[in-house]
């Protein structure tokens, strides 16, 4: 007999949390927001220039402190050095170095002269200079809002417009959380990371849809039944499905994490984090916006049977 | 609903069986596949440069020294129409794209402007339209003429410099002999040079990064080098900084005698009597006669080969060279005399080029990163397995079969578009595993719901897909749009994720509508349930 994770017919009144749930969830956008603006992103270089270089010591462990000191003798400013994957590798930020475009390549000609190259293996190289930077923040930043005006005009089209906005709702509070999130464990914030935003931004959809099609479909069977009502139900009847799902994904996510090495670690970090606030906010945030946004009068009492499907 | 007629069952089966038979040569070695016979499929997935390693650098070419080239030209070309014409002028400059002059008495004025007309010749633009456009507006204000650049011709000409600078990037990086590097145009003013397998990119930087402007001049011989430093050199001549710091600068003549254009080869090597790397090189009938006259002429003094404003060696002239051919003795390395020799038969960049993005991933990270990649996608697919048994039982198995030709599908699609795969496509593909499974606990557990209404085995499936799929198909197509997103506005890398996911919700669509159904419906059939076992 299968294993049976969720008890069948489950009855939670996931609505009258909302009342609850909805501020909460505000007062957590405000918190990031408020971290974004006043700790801010820790940037990588694709947003906002300098070099990257990821080097492998011949040596069974790379001396980071030697490192650090050989290059902070060099003058480029702000020399960043730390163990990254297995202990003989080291990656090495260096900001964006003045001079405008040509003067970033300077950068990696004085690291490779002072390392070497028959102690050190140069496994990785970025350099971004500013004007690229600056173009790949606007097209992170263009791709992100032009998801969320798709994906707002397609459910306006299938469902109504209570839906649109609630799920976009949703979708600006996964958004914010993430950069939340990015804010507060300082995770590199790179090209791979709208990556991942725009991921979660698929990933919540997808969780927010499943809620909203068995929204709509006891919207039509059950005409006199109070908003509240409807959406729990709703929301309990998907619910195994809702877990389950989340569970495969985090799964999958989680072998990634482990084992998928470290160039993507933090681009995994940020969807497992994803898969949590975006199954969260197709409950709490998607739903109860049908709620606010008078989807069905409050007042709709009596409640018959289904009506006739 | 579970009803499928032959036709359609045939066509399922086939459409997997053909995607399976595309991704199977990705189990083989490299070697072993390319030398299977060519009617077997024989392509494997291309990796991104994350991948298998190499170099990715983004080049731009540098407007405003084209610009500032141009104006200069321009000047000269006043200069010299206005000399000719005989007529008075004061003040010619040039500042960014505005070349300026007055005249000394308004009356020319006419004169001066129909001399000048000529200059805003129409350049040609395009191969196959004829159309032109002018570069240069003329305009007469009072005693003032300004002749300025105007943006279609400096459009114009940024474009034929990306197109030149292209070929000559070509030739130059062919001789590295690298495999198959690619060099594209990007947007208006940029190149992308990927070389693949380059790990070590200090000599395609030191060959790329070369303007590779060579002239041969003349020393100055109206004025002394100390003089010039100590108030300005003369008329038509300028100081030249030396390339090794070791020699000092040299007074020379603004005008290039000759220039690397009329060079036919050029090869390393090393002095007979020193035994110094040099370069030698060998100019075309036309710069033959010119530098023969041009050594018979002046014995004794000396002359500055210059590459890119610097004096790479300034020799004095003892015999007349007649046989068109020479060489540099600088202060060469081998591998500076080599990268010379290849830069000058190349020919030289007509405008700057600036490296602005670069992205080198050594092949040990590549191959660690494919290695790292694969023991993700199995584990995670794994224990995804294991997960679907232990929630569903037999139609856990169901599921899986599903998701082994979904993963497989997506991999023969990748391979059948030649698409090319990157690690966070591999991310993907990996994130497909975890989302592909959705769609059958869709079905799985809408199917469970129906039978809890009462309805029979057979019902209830049938139910539970229909009424499953409208959902799936709206999740699916919300997804699609990020996914699209990320395709359309990623570069490099994350386009590749957008490639993996958009291939993933398709083959997604696919299992779940047709395969699963098929599935089920062969078991319905062959076992006549009377109860669902999930």
């Amino acid at each position: 007999m299968p294993l049976r994770l969720i008890p069948d017919e489950t009855k939670i009144p996931f609505m009258r949390y909302a009342p609850l749930a909805v501020p909460t969830s505000l007062l957590a956008m405000v918190a990031s927001l408020t971290l974004f603006f006043v700790v801010g992103l820790n940037l990588g270089i694709d947003f906002k220039g300098g070099t990257l270089i990821e080097v492998q010591s011949s040596a069974a462990e790379a001396d980071i402190g030697g490192i650090r000191s050989q290059l902070g003798a060099l003058g480029l400013g702000d020399v960043e050095v730390q163990g990254f994957g297995a202990p003989n590798e080291v990656l090495i930020r260096i900001e964006a170095q003045p001079g405008g475009e040509a003067g970033q390549q300077g950068a990696v000609k004085a690291v490779q002269d002072t390392l070497g190259f028959s102690d050190y293996q140069y496994r990785r190289v970025e350099v971004v200079g500013p004007k690229v930077s600056g173009e790949l923040a606007r097209t992170g930043t263009i791709a992100v809002l032009v998801t969320l005006i798709g994906v707002l005009l397609y459910i306006w089209f299938r469902f109504e417009w209570q839906f649109a906005v609630g799920a976009v709702a949703a979708l600006i509070h996964d958004v914010v959380l993430t950069i939340g999130f990015f804010s507060i464990v300082q995770l590199e914030f790179n090209l791979s990371s709208i990556a991942a935003i725009l991921t979660i931004v698929g990933y919540s959809l997808n969780d927010t849809v499943v809620v909203y099609d068995r929204v709509r479909e006891t919207l039509r069977k059950f005409k006199q039944t109070a908003i509240t009502d409807l959406l729990d139900l709703a929301v309990n009847q998907t619910l195994s499905r809702t877990i389950l799902t989340s569970l495969t994904t985090l799964i999958a996510l989680s072998a990634l994490f482990f084992f998928g090495g470290a160039v993507i670690r933090s681009f995994t970090a940020a969807m497992i984090w994803g898969v949590f606030v975006g199954t969260y906010s197709s409950i709490f945030i998607a739903a109860p916006m049908l709620i606010y946004f008078k989807l069905r009068p409050a007042a709709a009492g009596g409640s018959v049977g289904p009506a006739k499907a | 609903m579970l009803y499928f007629a032959r036709w359609k069952i045939a066509l399922i089966a086939l459409t997997v069986l053909a995607a399976v038979i595309v991704a199977v040569p990705n189990l083989l070695p490299a070697s072993t596949a390319a030398s299977l016979p060519s009617w077997l499929p024989h392509k494997q997935l291309v990796l991104g440069l994350d991948l298998r390693g190499g170099a990715h650098l983004l080049l731009q070419v540098e407007r405003d020294s084209l610009i500032e080239e141009r104006a200069e030209t321009l000047v000269s070309d006043v200069r010299q129409t206005l000399r000719a014409e005989r007529i008075g002028y004061r003040n010619l400059r040039a500042k960014g794209q505005t070349v300026s002059l007055t005249l000394r008495d308004t009356a020319d004025a006419e004169k001066a402007m129909t001399a000048l007309r000529p200059l805003a010749n129409p350049i040609p633009s395009g191969l196959f339209n004829q159309s032109t456009v002018s570069e240069v507006d003329l305009a007469l204000d009072g005693d003032r003429i300004t002749a300025t650049l105007n943006l279609e011709g400096l459009e114009e000409r940024v474009r034929s410099a990306v197109e030149q600078s292209k070929s000559v990037l070509e030739r130059r990086i062919n001789e590295l002999g690298t495999t198959e590097p690619t060099i594209q145009r990007e947007g208006t003013d940029r190149i992308l040079v990927q070389v693949p397998g380059l790990e070590d990119t200090r000599r395609l930087k030191d060959i790329i990064g070369q303007t590779a402007k060579m002239t041969f001049h003349m020393e100055c011989s109206d004025g002394s080098l100390g003089e010039a430093l100590q108030s300005r050199p003369p008329a038509g001549c300028e100081i030249a900084e030396p390339a090794d710091e070791a020699d000092g600068p040299i007074l020379i003549e603004s005008r290039a005698r000759i220039s690397g254009d009329d060079l036919v080869d050029a090869q390393p090597g090393f002095d007979q009597r020193s035994n110094q790397p040099i370069v030698s090189f060998r100019f075309n009938t036309r710069g033959a006669a010119v530098f023969g006259n041009l050594t018979q002429d002046n014995v004794g003094r000396r002359f500055a080969v210059v590459l890119d404003d610097k004096v790479i060696t300034a020799p004095v002239i003892r015999s007349p060279i007649l046989g068109g051919s020479g060489q540099i003795e600088g202060s060469f390395t081998v591998e500076s005399a080599q990268n010379l020799a290849v830069l000058l038969r190349a020919g030289a960049l007509p405008a700057d080029l600036t490296i602005i993005e670069e992205r080198t991933v050594g092949p040990s990270l590549g191959q660690d990163s494919i290695d790292a990649g694969r023991i993700a996608a199995l584990i995670g697919m794994a224990a995804v397995i294991v997960f679907m048994l232990l929630v569903y039982g037999l139609f856990g198995i169901f599921a899986n079969l599903a998701l082994a030709a979904n993963i497989a599908m997506v991999f023969g699609i990748l391979t059948a578009l030649q698409a090319t795969l990157t690690l966070p496509g591999i991310a993907g593909i990996v994130l497909t595993i975890g989302m592909a499974v959705d769609a059958n606990v869709l079905i799985f557990e809408r199917i469970r719901e129906e039978s809890k209404l009462g309805r029979t085995a057979i019902n209830a499936i049938e139910a539970g897909f229909s009424r499953a799929l409208g959902t799936i198909m709206d999740a699916q197509i919300t997804t699609l749009i990020a996914a699209i997103a990320l395709f359309a506005l990623g570069s490099g890398p994350i386009r590749g994720f957008g490639v993996t996911l958009v291939i993933g919700i398709m083959t997604t669509i696919f299992t779940a509508f047709l395969l699963t159904r098929l599935i089920v419906a062969t078991w319905v059939r062959s076992s006549r349930p009377k109860s669902i076992p999930i």
